[in-house]
């Protein structure tokens, strides 16, 4: 099987945003990033399915900065086979942009499977996925948590509001992984040390905005401060006045 | 002036609850642009509640039909909303941002051209231009953008635009349209266990490691119980990785960023991660044995104790209330 992986350097999630000096991105000074959540999963859902095959490749597309490097370097610790670096200085916010350099990257590449993480939990935007599997005219499954590919059919489930629906589609595809779908791998040694001998293709790319201008970040609204209403089973009573009386929620 | 297209959702038949929202946050679009909203339904055949669209402002509800789109069909759907969408001339195309509409929205955006400003909290309009403000790092901060591409397409945080009572006329029109329904089919929906979505539900309970073992899970159920029906399970990054949960109840930043209107963190210390996907909530209570706990830092009412006296207590109360 030939299987892409499109990845994304992020903010670990134990992050504490700082608005840099701009006023519309983080100061990412001091910040650790890691590979997305949601696209380890991606990755080792791609590793599994080329185990299972027995042969084909796995190649992993990051967009971003030089050092999202290392973000690639650690899926190829986990197994995946090379790497491609599709440069820019800073990934925007615009989805469908990202989308497009990704597509350009992968339009003609003959993949059996894409994959993509559901969302990067930076920007939460949730849309590169099925953006590039429009662009590229593929059937697209976002947030599987569950998936079976057989003979050039595959069945994901993904989860709903209340229940499961289970979906079928005809490969090439392009899929979006959610938490549940494997558990990713930790790189060995062997793996780090065999990553560095991959091979890594730096492109450097032009984005084109489509029309999504950042105004600015912002802290979230504070919060008013809060009280503790009193301690154990006796301050029930009182909490629950409070919620109907004050909070009018109950 | 500008019109603005609704996109409702269905399911079996019958008009989800979400799509009061999404025409909610259509009309205040479209009053500030000084035009009309279109809710769009797509179904098989009509869709019971799709008359009580104009209740909360739609002008006129156009139901697409054809025989394919019983279930979601994600291509289909997406064919019929982007020609709807470019036949109709919108300033705006608005849909919800849940599992149906996280799907849909990208593949519309795709079609039409335009960017997509995803699970947005709060929309203005400024000299003509949709200015839309969405929580991103999980709502550690807020990224205000500014759309520029014609229509502006933007999903809606579920839970957010509270429909209000804006009666229209509401003129139904059916059309059948001729799309295929794509080579992406839902064979079937397995009914989760719980009927209540955590993202949706308008009271979240949610526990952590504090509840010491899954079992225990049941004092949050019996208190969602109390509730009658209004009130979802949720959990800690904790409590799923240890496989206490299931994934889709988890809050935070790699599980689901909930804004309910009554939020209860149960055995859960606050991790940065958790508070990020909760702290949007509009009321919230915590009860935590440890008084330094940094969930009573975003709670708006705390209890010090144990949680096993105090959650039955509280339950007991609940239900007295709604005796």
């Amino acid at each position: 099987m030939k299987i892409a992986v499109c990845i994304k350097r992020v903010p670990d999630s134990e992050t504490r945003v700082k608005i840099g000096a701009d006023g519309k991105a983080i100061d990412d000074a001091g910040v650790k990033f890691v590979l997305n959540p949601y696209d380890e999963f991606a990755v080792e859902e791609a590793l599994r399915r080329k185990e299972a095959a027995g042969a084909g490749e796995v190649v992993v597309v990051a967009l971003g900065p030089a050092a999202a490097q290392e973000t690639i370097r650690t899926a190829l610790a986990m197994g995946a086979d090379r790497g491609v670096l599709l440069q820019c200085d800073k990934i925007p916010a615009d989805g469908l942009a990202v989308a497009r350099v990704l597509a350009a990257e992968l339009k003609d590449g003959g993949w059996d499977l894409i994959l993509c993480g559901k969302m990067a939990i930076d920007d939460s935007n949730h849309q590169v996925g099925p953006m590039v599997a429009e662009l590229l005219g593929l059937p697209c499954v976002t947030a599987a948590a569950h998936l079976t590919l057989e003979a050039g059919k595959g069945v994901a489930e993904r989860e709903i509001e209340g229940g499961v629906e289970v979906v079928a589609f005809p490969l090439p595809a392009v899929v979006t992984a959610d938490k549940g779908l494997n558990e990713p791998r930790y790189p060995a040694l062997k793996g780090i040390m065999a990553a560095k001998k991959k091979p890594l293709d730096v492109k450097p790319v032009t984005l084109a905005g489509t029309g999504l201008e950042v105004l600015a970040l912002l802290p979230p609204p504070e919060r008013k401060e809060g009280r503790i209403v009193g301690e154990g089973a006796a301050a029930v009573p009182e909490l629950v006045r409070l919620l109907r009386e004050e909070a009018k929620v109950l | 002036m500008s019109n603005v297209l609704a996109v409702c959702e269905q399911r079996a038949g019958a008009l989800r609850k979400i799509s009061q929202e999404v025409v909610t946050g259509a009309r205040r679009i479209a009053d500030a642009l000084g035009g009309s909203v279109d809710a769009l339904v797509l179904g098989a055949g009509p869709v019971s509640g799709a008359d009580q669209l104009a209740r909360c402002g739609a002008d006129r509800v156009v139901t697409l039909t054809n025989a394919g789109f019983a279930a979601y069909a994600a291509e289909g759907y997406a064919q019929a909303i982007a020609e709807r969408a470019k036949a109709g001339g919108y300033g705006a195309v608005v849909l919800a941002a849940g599992a149906q509409g996280k799907d849909l929205a990208p593949r519309v955006a795709a079609k039409l051209g335009v960017p997509l400003a995803a699970d947005v909290t709060d929309i203005v309009i400024e000299g003509g231009a949709v200015i839309a403000t969405r929580p991103v790092y999980a709502g550690k901060a807020l990224l205000r953008v500014k759309i520029t591409a014609s229509p502006a397409l933007v999903s809606l945080r579920p839970n957010v635009f509270t429909p209000v009572e804006r009666p229209k006329a509401g003129t139904a029109e059916t059309v059948a349209v001729n799309v295929p329904a794509g080579r992406v089919v839902v064979q079937e929906i397995k009914a989760a266990a719980g009927a209540l979505d955590v993202a949706e539900a308008p009271i979240v309970i949610s526990g952590g490691r504090g509840l010491k073992e899954p079992a225990n899970f049941k004092v949050l159920e019996e208190l969602a119980a109390a509730f009658g029906g209004k009130a979802a399970v949720g959990a800690s990054r904790a409590v799923v990785d240890a496989g206490w949960r299931p994934h889709a109840d988890q809050v935070g930043q790699t599980g689901k960023t909930v804004s309910p209107t009554l939020y209860i963190a149960v055995g859960i210390s606050g991790a940065i991660q958790h508070l990020a996907g909760m702290r949007t909530s509009k009321v919230i209570v915590a009860i935590n044995k440890d008084k330094d706990a940094p969930i009573f830092k975003v709670a708006d009412y705390g209890i010090v104790g144990d949680l096993f006296d105090v959650i039955p207590q509280l339950t007991a109360e609940i239900k007295r209330l709604h005796a």
